[in-house]
C-alpha cells in the first residue's frame, strides 16, 4: 500500500498540514503536496475509473501528463470536472470527487464493460447498433451517452473572474528546469526582454528529482538561486504555475497562469520574436498486460513521489524497464528504505554504471526479461515474469505492490509542432525529436521557435545545458541582439554515461491476443495493443484512420503517454517503419485550459459592451422597452401607465402623425467623407449622384455590392465642397465604414478622400409631426425654419434652445420632420428642452417599433427587411435612385447582368388582408400553383388607417396590382390578401413637404 | 466484405477479431476508368457511392493525395439541417438531410446519424422575423420546423441562459430531425459502400496534372502514374481553385481556414445542437461526451489547416454568456479546415469550361451535412453530363448571370 515515509519530500512542508476531502472523507497532507501525491500518502492507489471498461484506475505520472487520475473539483458553483490530481495543488479544503462510476469508486456497475470487452474491441459500435433504425436514437445512443462522458457537467454558472494579459518580448522560454533557465541566462544577459514561464509551482524541473549538481550546488538549490537571479533582473520576467499552451503564426504564443485570488487564471497573450521551447521529455510507459492496473507507475514518477513528497508506491516494487534511467528508480527506492525485489530489463545486457550501482545495493536484475502479466485488482498482488522475446510463458511470479515501468523517453513537440515544426524519427534516442531544418516559420519566412535540452532530444544534463546554452545564443542572434560571454554551467552528473535503450512496443514481443488485449496503450480512452493492430487489419492504415477509429490520443491527455507506442504498434502492424507512418498532428493547447480563462474579462456587462445614446437614461427612466440592434440598445417603444406595448406603439404612432413627436435617432451612423475626390468617390459608392449634390443638400442614397444587391441605404448631406456627412443604417455603420477604406485603400487609393466615423460625436433627434416646426421655434433659436428658407432635403447650421445644431429636413415617416444632430454632450440637454417645449402640443417620444409602422405606412424600405442579400434597387420600385448616367458606380454592371434583368423577379408591393383586422404574420409566403412566389417582408397593424398592412416581394409583383393572393400560414389556415400600392398613406407626399 | 452485426462482433470476439477483412480495399489504380473523381472527402466519395448505385457507373476510381475524409469531412462540427431559406437550399439540404436517416442501414456501417434536433436562436427581433421567414419557407416545402417560444427552449436546452444579458433569447427555429452523425464514419461508410460497388479508391496518390485533348479532358496525371478517362470530377474542398488551375480553368472561390474546438467530456448535459448566430457561436455534445464549438472563419485567405486564436476568444466569449456552465470546463483541443467561400456563400455543382470536367465545390461553412445531397445531385450530373434538378441552380454560370443562392439573410454566422 502506498504511504506517507517519516522523511524526504523536497517539496512538502511537514510542519504545515493541510487537510481535504476525497469522495466525502477527510483525509491530511502536508503544504506542498499535489493532490495525487496526498493521495498516495493516504493509501489511494485506485482514484478512478476508465472511459470505457469502467476500469479502476491509478495514479500513473506525477505531471500534466496524468491520464487517469482526473477528479471533480470544488463544490457548488465552483465545480470542475477533470482536474488532473497531478498538477492539482492541496491546500485547506480541497475537495475532490472521483469520476466515471457508479454508485462508488469501489463498486462500479460499469466494470461489467471490462468482462466484456472481448465484445468491445475498436470502432464496434460501427458495426452495431443499426437495427431498428429508431433505437439508435433512442436506445443505444443515450446508453452509450450516459456511459461516456467522463466528469459530472457543472450546473451553474461561474463566480469567478478571468482576465488577459498582452506581453511582448524578445525571446520567451518556455520551462524553467536547467534547460531554460540556461537558455534564458543567454538572453538575459545579452540584455534582451526574457520571458520565461514555468507550469509547475516549482523551478529546477527534474533537477528536483535528480541527482545532479550545478556550478557546485545540489541542482534543486542551484535552479532556485539562479531562477531568483535572473528574475530579479530588470529585464526578465518569471511566471511560475504559467503553462505554454499554444504556438500561432507569426509568434503569437498563449499561456495560461493559475492565480490564487479574485482573478482565477489569467490569459497571457504573448508577442515574442523568439521561442525556445525547453519543455523536457516524457518517460513512455510499456505496453504489457495489465499495465493499467492501479500500482503501475512510470518510474520516474515513482521516484518523483518518493524525492519531492516522501511518498513511498508500495513496499515492494518491481522496475521493468528497456533503459537505463529507470535504474534511478530501484536505486532512490533502495536508499529510501524500500524493498526492490527485482529490475526486469528487457535488454540482453546492462553493464552500465547505473546497472552496477543497482547491483552493488543488491537489487536482482534480470536480463532479457519482462512482465507477462500484472495481477491485481483495485490493488497489485504481483507480476508474472517471462522472457521478452518470448510469447508470454510465466517464469516467476514476484509478489509487489507497484510496478515502476520505463520505455524510454520522448521530448515534448507539442509546442514546437503547434505552429508547423516538423519531427524526424531519431534511431537512437527511439523517439521523434524537432528537426531544427524544418521549424515554424514566422512572417518573414524564419524560424521563430528552438527547442532547448531535453525538448530536443538531449537527456545527460551536461548536454542540456551545452544545447541550452547553443539555443539559448541562437535566440538572441534571431532576436537581434548579440550573445554575452556564453560559458555554460559546471555540472556534475551522478553517472557520465547511460547504455542505449531498447525497442519495446509490446511485451514480451510474441504476446499472445489475450495478452495483447489487456495491454493498455491509451489509459484513458481504454485502447489496447489489440486495438491498434486490428484497426491496420481492418485497413484503417493512416494514422489519423487509426487514431480516429480506435480513440487512440484522443483523451484529455491528448496521448502524451499513448501516442508514440500505438504509432510503433502501427508501424509493425503495417511492416513499415515509424517515420514512415508519422505522426498525428499536434493541436493547441498542450494541457486543456479553461473556458472562462479564454473567454476572459468579456462577460456579463463586458460581453459586447452596450453601445448608449447620450439619451438613453432618460429613455430607460420613462421606462422604454428596449430592443438590441446592433451593439446599441433602442427604446422599442414607452408604455405608459399599464398601457400594453401594442397599445404605446399605437398612441406613439398617432402622435406623430397627429401632434410632434420625438425619435432619438443617434444610433445612425455618419460618416465623413472629405477631400477634393470626395464627390467622385461617393458617386462610386452610391447608385445615386452625389458628386453634383449642392452644398446645402441632402440625398438618400442606396449602397450595392459587387453583385449589384442592396446592402444599405441613407442619406448624404453635403457639407461643403469637399465634405459629405453620410449616413447608415444603425446596424452597418462600422462595416460602410470599412467598405469605403477597403476601396479606397485597394482599388481608389489614388484618390484623394479621407474617411471618419463620428457617429459618437452627435446625438440626432427627429422631430416629427404636423407641429414640429412649432415646436422647434419655441425652443428658440436664430434659425429660419420655414419652407421657403430650409426645404425638404435641405440641410441648415443654427442654434436650437441655445445648442448648436445641424438641422436636416428629411423624413422618414412622411410627416413634417427635422433630424437636428448636436454635440452628443448636450444630446441630452436637447432632447429635455424638447420634451418641455412640446409639452403643450402633447409631444410624445416613440421607438423603433412606431418608426417601423410609420415609415410601412409609407412604403418606406427597410435594408434588412425588405431586402436580404438577393433584392436589386429595381425590384424596390427604386429605380429613381439608381443613376442611367453615370459611368459606373459598385453594383452597376452586376445590375446588368441576366438574372438582375429577367422577367419575373420578386417585386416589392403592398398588400391588404382581406379582413381589415387580420394581420399577416411576418415571413407568410405567398403560394400559387403549389409554387411559393414570395414572400412578406414587413407587416403591421395601422393605427392611422385602422387596417393591417403588409410589404411583400412577389414574383412579378409589379404587374400584378389587384390580384388576390392566398398566403398558407398553417395546415389548415389561409390568409388572402390583395395586391396594392405599398405607399398606404399620402402617396402624394404633401405632408412631409409644408 | 464481411456483414457488420452484433453477431458478427460475438462470433469474431471468439476468434480474437482475426476474421475482420479490411473496410475498404486498398486497390493500385487501373489505366481507365470511366469517372475518375479527385477527392475522397464526404462528397468524392458520395458522387463515387450513388454513381455506382443509382447510375450503374462502376468503373469510377475516387484518388486522395492523403488519406479518405482528412480534409473538412474530418474537421467539422457535424452538424445536419436543412432549415434553409432558399429553395434550391432547401431542396438539396433536405434531400442530405433525409438520405442520412438511413446511411447507417443502407452502408451497413453505423454513421450515428443522431436527430436529436437543430435549435437555431433569435436574439434579436430582426433575426426573429428571419426565422419566422424561414419557417414559413420549411413549412410550405415539406421541411418539419417550428418557432420555438423562450420557455420551450429552456425545456429543449436548459443549461441555456434565455436572459442576456446582453442578447436576450426572443425564440428560435427548431428543427426536430436535424442533429449530427459521426464525422469519419460518414467517409468510411461511403468509401465501404462505394468499393463494394467496386469503385476503386485510391489514397495517398495526388493529381499533379490533367490532360486534355482539344475536345476535353483525357485523363490524369498522378503520382502513381497516369489514368485516362473522358470524365473528370474534382470535389477537393479547400483546394479546389488549385486543381481547377490545373484542370485550366479559374473558379470564383476564396480558401479560408475556419475554426472549430472540443472540450474535455463531461456526462451528458445538452441533447441538441445550438446555433447562436447574432452573437457568433454554435455547440453541441458529442457522445464521446466533448462539447462541439464551431467558431468563425479568419479574416484572411490561406491553406493551413492550423487553428487559431482570435476567433476562438470571440466564439467561448459568446457561448460562456449563451451557456454559462461551460466557464469551468476546459478547452481539449482546437483546429482549423481551409473551406471554400464562393461570393453568395452558396456551393458550386457543375460543368466547366473544360468539357469533361465537373466541379463540386463552394460548400464554405456548411459542406458536412450536404455529403449524401451532394454526392446525389453531382453523380446524376456526371452520369448524365448535365446537371439534373438538385444541381442545376448551382451551376458555375450563376455568377456571372447574377443568379445567386444567399443564405445570408438566414445565417449571419454560418450556413
Amino acid at each position: 500500500m502506498t504511504t506517507r515515509l517519516s522523511k524526504g519530500g523536497r517539496l512538502i512542508d511537514r510542519t504545515r498540514p493541510v487537510k481535504f476531502q476525497f469522495n466525502g472523507q477527510y483525509y491530511k497532507g502536508f503544504a506542498g503536496d499535489t493532490l495525487a501525491s496526498a493521495l498516495l500518502a493516504n493509501g489511494h492507489t485506485t482514484v478512478g475509473r476508465s472511459f470505457k471498461y469502467h476500469r479502476p484506475r491509478g495514479i500513473v505520472a506525477s505531471g500534466a501528463e496524468e491520464p487517469n487520475a482526473l477528479m471533480g473539483l470544488g463544490t457548488g458553483n465552483r465545480f470542475e470536472p477533470n482536474a488532473r490530481a497531478t498538477v492539482v495543488e492541496l491546500q485547506d479544503g480541497t475537495y475532490a470527487e472521483s469520476q466515471n462510476h457508479w454508485p462508488s469508486l469501489a463498486f462500479d456497475v460499469g466494470v461489467l464493460n471490462d468482462s466484456l470487452s472481448k465484445f468491445f474491441p475498436a470502432g464496434f459500435y460501427y458495426k452495431t447498433f443499426m437495427y431498428p433504425r429508431a433505437a439508435w436514437k433512442h436506445v443505444f445512443e443515450p446508453v452509450i451517452r450516459a456511459a461516456a462522458g467522463l466528469g459530472k457537467a457543472p450546473t451553474k454558472a461561474d463566480p469567478d473572474t478571468y482576465e488577459y494579459y498582452y506581453a511582448y518580448t524578445d525571446v520567451l522560454v518556455i520551462g524553467a528546469g536547467l534547460a531554460g533557465l540556461t537558455a534564458a541566462r543567454q538572453a538575459a544577459d545579452a540584455g534582451l526582454r526574457v520571458l520565461i514561464l514555468e507550469q509547475s509551482p516549482h523551478v529546477g524541473g527534474r533537477l528536483n528529482t535528480e541527482e545532479a549538481d550545478v556550478e557546485g550546488a545540489p541542482g534543486a538549490d542551484w535552479a532556485r538561486a539562479e531562477a531568483a537571479a535572473l528574475a530579479a533582473m530588470p529585464n526578465v520576467t518569471l511566471r511560475t504555475r504559467t503553462m505554454g499552451a499554444g504556438v500561432y503564426d507569426h509568434g503569437y504564443i498563449l499561456a495560461n497562469e493559475r492565480l490564487d485570488g479574485p482573478v482565477r487564471e489569467r490569459l497571457w497573450r504573448i508577442r515574442a520574436k523568439q521561442v525556445v521551447t525547453a519543455t523536457g521529455a516524457i518517460e513512455r510507459p510499456l505496453a504489457f498486460a495489465g499495465n493499467d492496473r492501479p500500482g503501475v507507475m512510470l518510474a520516474s514518477a515513482v521516484r518523483d513521489y518518493v524525492a519531492l513528497y516522501g511518498v513511498s508506491p508500495g513496499d515492494r516494487t518491481v522496475v521493468v524497464t528497456n533503459n537505463d534511467d529507470a535504474y534511478r528508480t530501484a536505486i532512490a527506492l533502495k536508499r529510501a528504505g524500500l524493498d526492490v525485489p527485482a529490475i526486469l530489463d528487457a535488454r540482453p545486457a546492462a553493464t552500465g554504471p547505473l546497472p552496477r550501482m543497482a547491483r552493488e545495493l543488491g537489487i536482482r536484475v534480470e536480463l532479457g526479461k519482462g512482465i507477462a502479466k500484472v495481477v491485481g485488482g483495485k490493488t497489485l498482488k504481483s507480476v508474472e515474469i517471462c522472457a521478452h522475446a518470448g510469447e508470454g510463458a510465466v517464469l516467476e511470479v514476484i509478489p509487489c505492490e507497484c510496478v515502476a515501468m520505463s520505455g524510454g523517453w520522448s521530448p515534448i513537440v507539442h509546442l514546437w509542432s503547434h505552429c508547423g515544426g516538423k519531427l524526424t524519427w531519431d534511431e537512437d534516442l527511439i523517439a521523434f525529436r524537432p528537426d531544427l531544418e524544418r521549424a515554424p516559420t514566422g512572417d518573414r519566412g524564419q524560424g521563430f521557435v528552438l527547442p532547448a535540452g531535453a525538448a530536443n532530444g538531449y537527456f545527460s544534463a551536461t548536454q542540456i545545458v551545452e544545447d541550452a546554452v547553443a539555443m539559448g545564443q541562437r535566440a538572441v542572434r534571431e532576436a537581434g541582439g548579440s550573445p554575452a560571454s556564453g560559458t555554460a554551467p559546471t555540472v556534475t552528473e551522478d553517472v557520465t554515461e547511460e547504455a542505449p535503450a531498447m525497442p519495446v512496443w509490446m511485451m514480451p514481443e510474441r504476446a499472445s491476443y489475450k495478452l495483447r488485449s489487456k495491454a493498455f496503450l491509451d489509459f484513458q480512452n481504454d485502447v489496447k495493443v489489440s486495438d491498434v493492430q486490428l484497426a491496420a487489419q481492418e485497413g484503417y492504415e493512416s494514422v489519423e484512420h487509426t487514431k480516429r477509429y480506435t480513440t487512440l490520443g484522443m483523451a484529455t491527455d491528448q496521448g502524451k503517454l499513448s501516442n508514440i507506442n500505438g504509432l510503433a504498434i502501427l508501424a509493425d502492424s503495417l511492416g513499415a517503419a515509424i517515420p514512415d507512418v508519422g505522426t498525428t498532428t499536434f493541436r493547441p493547447p498542450y494541457t486543456p485550459v479553461t473556458i472562462g480563462t479564454l473567454a476572459g474579462e468579456a462577460r456579463g456587462a463586458l460581453f459586447k459592451p452596450l453601445r448608449k445614446t447620450a439619451i438613453d437614461g432618460w429613455h430607460e427612466a420613462q421606462g422604454a422597452t428596449f430592443e438590441p440592434v446592433a451593439d446599441w440598445r433602442r427604446p422599442f417603444a414607452y408604455p405608459k401607465n399599464g398601457e400594453s406595448v401594442h397599445a404605446a406603439v399605437n398612441r406613439e404612432v398617432l402622435t406623430a402623425r397627429e401632434k410632434v413627436s420625438l425619435l432619438d435617432a443617434s444610433t445612425l451612423g455618419k460618416i465623413l467623407v472629405k477631400g477634393p475626390d470626395a464627390g467622385k468617390f461617393l458617386n462610386l459608392m452610391y447608385t445615386n449622384p452625389m458628386a453634383g449634390l449642392k452644398p446645402g443638400r441632402c440625398r438618400y442614397g442606396l449602397m450595392l455590392n459587387e453583385n449589384g444587391f442592396l446592402w444599405d441605404d441613407g442619406v448624404v448631406a453635403r457639407l461643403d465642397e469637399d465634405t459629405f456627412l453620410v449616413h447608415t443604417t444603425t446596424g452597418n455603420s462600422d462595416r460602410v465604414h470599412a467598405w469605403f477604406e477597403e476601396w479606397l485603400q485597394t482599388e481608389w487609393w489614388d484618390m484623394q478622400v479621407y474617411t471618419a466615423n463620428v457617429t459618437e460625436q452627435y446625438a440626432q433627434v427627429a422631430v416629427v409631426g404636423p407641429k414640429a416646426r412649432e415646436l422647434l421655434q419655441a425652443m428658440g433659436t436664430d434659425m429660419d425654419l420655414s419652407n421657403d428658407a430650409l426645404p425638404f432635403m435641405g440641410w441648415a447650421d443654427g442654434t436650437i434652445g441655445g445648442i448648436k445644431a445641424r438641422v436636416y429636413r428629411i423624413s422618414f415617416s412622411g410627416e413634417l420632420s427635422y433630424e437636428v444632430a448636436i454635440p452628443a454632450g448636450q444630446g441630452l440637454a436637447f432632447w429635455e428642452a424638447a420634451m418641455e417645449a412640446g409639452a403643450p402640443m402633447g409631444v410624445a417620444p416613440y421607438g423603433t417599433e412606431a418608426l417601423h409602422v410609420l415609415r410601412a405606412e409609407k412604403g418606406f424600405i427597410i435594408v434588412g427587411d425588405e431586402s436580404d442579400g438577393t433584392v436589386t434597387p429595381h425590384d424596390l420600385g427604386l429605380s429613381w435612385a439608381v443613376s442611367q448616367k453615370k459611368e459606373d458606380f459598385i453594383g452597376k454592371r452586376a445590375l446588368e447582368r441576366a438574372d438582375l434583368t429577367r422577367e419575373g423577379r420578386k417585386q416589392l408591393v403592398g398588400l391588404e388582408t382581406v379582413e381589415p383586422s387580420v394581420v399577416l404574420p411576418d415571413g407568410a409566403h405567398a403560394v400559387e400553383h403549389d409554387r411559393m412566389i414570395g414572400h412578406v417582408t414587413s407587416t403591421y397593424f395601422s393605427p392611422t388607417l385602422g387596417r393591417s398592412i403588409a410589404m411583400a416581394l412577389i414574383e412579378g409583383g409589379l404587374s400584378r396590382t389587384g390580384d388576390m393572393l392566398e398566403f398558407p400560414i398553417s395546415d389548415d389556415k389561409t390568409i388572402r390578401a390583395k395586391i396594392v400600392s405599398p405607399v398606404f398613406y399620402d402617396p402624394e407626399g404633401a405632408r412631409q413637404n409644408v | 466484405m464481411g456483414r457488420y452485426s452484433a453477431f458478427a462482433i460475438a462470433k469474431q470476439a471468439f476468434s480474437h477479431h482475426k476474421g475482420w477483412d479490411r473496410a475498404w480495399p486498398s486497390p493500385e489504380p487501373k489505366p481507365e476508368y470511366d469517372v475518375v473523381i479527385v477527392g475522397a472527402g464526404g462528397h468524392g466519395l458520395a458522387t463515387a457511392y450513388y454513381l455506382a448505385k443509382n447510375h450503374g457507373v462502376r468503373k469510377v476510381a475516387v484518388i486522395e493525395k492523403g488519406w479518405l475524409g482528412g480534409g473538412n469531412t474530418g474537421r467539422n462540427t457535424t452538424i445536419i439541417r436543412s432549415n434553409y431559406l432558399q429553395p434550391s437550399s432547401m431542396a438539396i439540404f433536405e434531400k442530405a438531410r433525409s438520405l442520412y436517416e438511413d446511411l447507417s442501414q443502407e452502408f451497413n456501417y453505423n454513421i450515428m446519424f443522431s436527430p436529436r434536433g437543430v435549435l437555431m436562436l433569435a436574439q434579436t427581433e430582426h433575426e426573429l422575423r428571419a426565422w419566422k421567414r424561414t419557417y414559413h419557407a420549411n413549412r410550405i416545402a415539406g421541411i418539419e420546423s417550428e418557432m420555438v417560444t423562450p420557455r420551450q427552449i429552456k425545456e429543449i436546452v436548459p443549461i441555456i441562459n434565455l436572459s442576456g444579458p446582453r442578447y436576450p433569447v426572443l425564440g428560435g427555429l427548431w428543427q426536430p430531425r436535424g442533429g449530427t452523425a459521426r464525422h469519419d464514419a460518414v467517409a468510411w461508410g461511403y468509401a465501404r459502400g462505394a468499393a463494394e460497388m467496386g469503385v476503386d479508391i485510391i489514397q495517398q496518390c495526388e493529381v499533379t496534372g490533367v490532360d486534355r485533348d482539344a475536345e476535353g479532358v483525357t485523363g490524369v496525371q498522378t503520382t502513381k502514374g497516369a489514368i485516362r478517362t473522358k470524365k473528370l470530377c474534382i470535389v477537393v474542398a479547400g483546394n479546389s481553385g488549385v486543381m481547377a488551375e490545373r484542370a485550366g480553368f479559374r473558379l470564383p472561390v476564396e480558401s479560408v481556414a475556419l475554426q472549430a474546438l472540443v472540450s474535455e467530456p463531461i456526462k451528458p448535459a445538452m441533447d441538441c445542437v445550438v446555433m447562436a448566430n447574432t452573437v457568433h457561436g454554435y455547440m453541441s455534445q458529442s457522445d464521446k461526451g466533448e462539447m462541439v464549438i464551431g467558431g468563425g472563419a479568419d479574416g484572411f485567405n490561406n491553406y493551413t489547416q492550423r487553428g487559431s486564436f482570435h476567433h476562438i476568444e470571440e466564439t467561448l466569449r459568446a457561448l460562456v454568456e449563451t451557456f454559462p456552465m461551460i466557464s469551468r470546463l476546459k478547452m481539449l483541443r482546437q483546429w482549423g479546415g481551409v473551406v471554400d467561400m464562393t461570393g453568395d456563400r452558396s456551393p458550386i455543382i457543375g460543368t466547366t469550361p473544360v468539357p469533361g470536367v465537373f466541379i463540386n465545390c463552394g460548400w464554405g461553412t456548411g459542406g458536412f451535412k450536404a455529403i449524401p445531397g451532394s454526392g446525389w445531385a453531382t453523380a446524376e450530373m456526371v452520369a448524365k453530363g448535365t446537371p439534373g434538378d438538385l444541381a442545376a441552380p448551382f451551376s458555375l454560370d450563376r455568377f456571372t448571370e447574377g443568379r445567386m443562392i444567399d443564405e445570408s439573410v438566414a445565417a449571419a454566422v454560418a450556413h
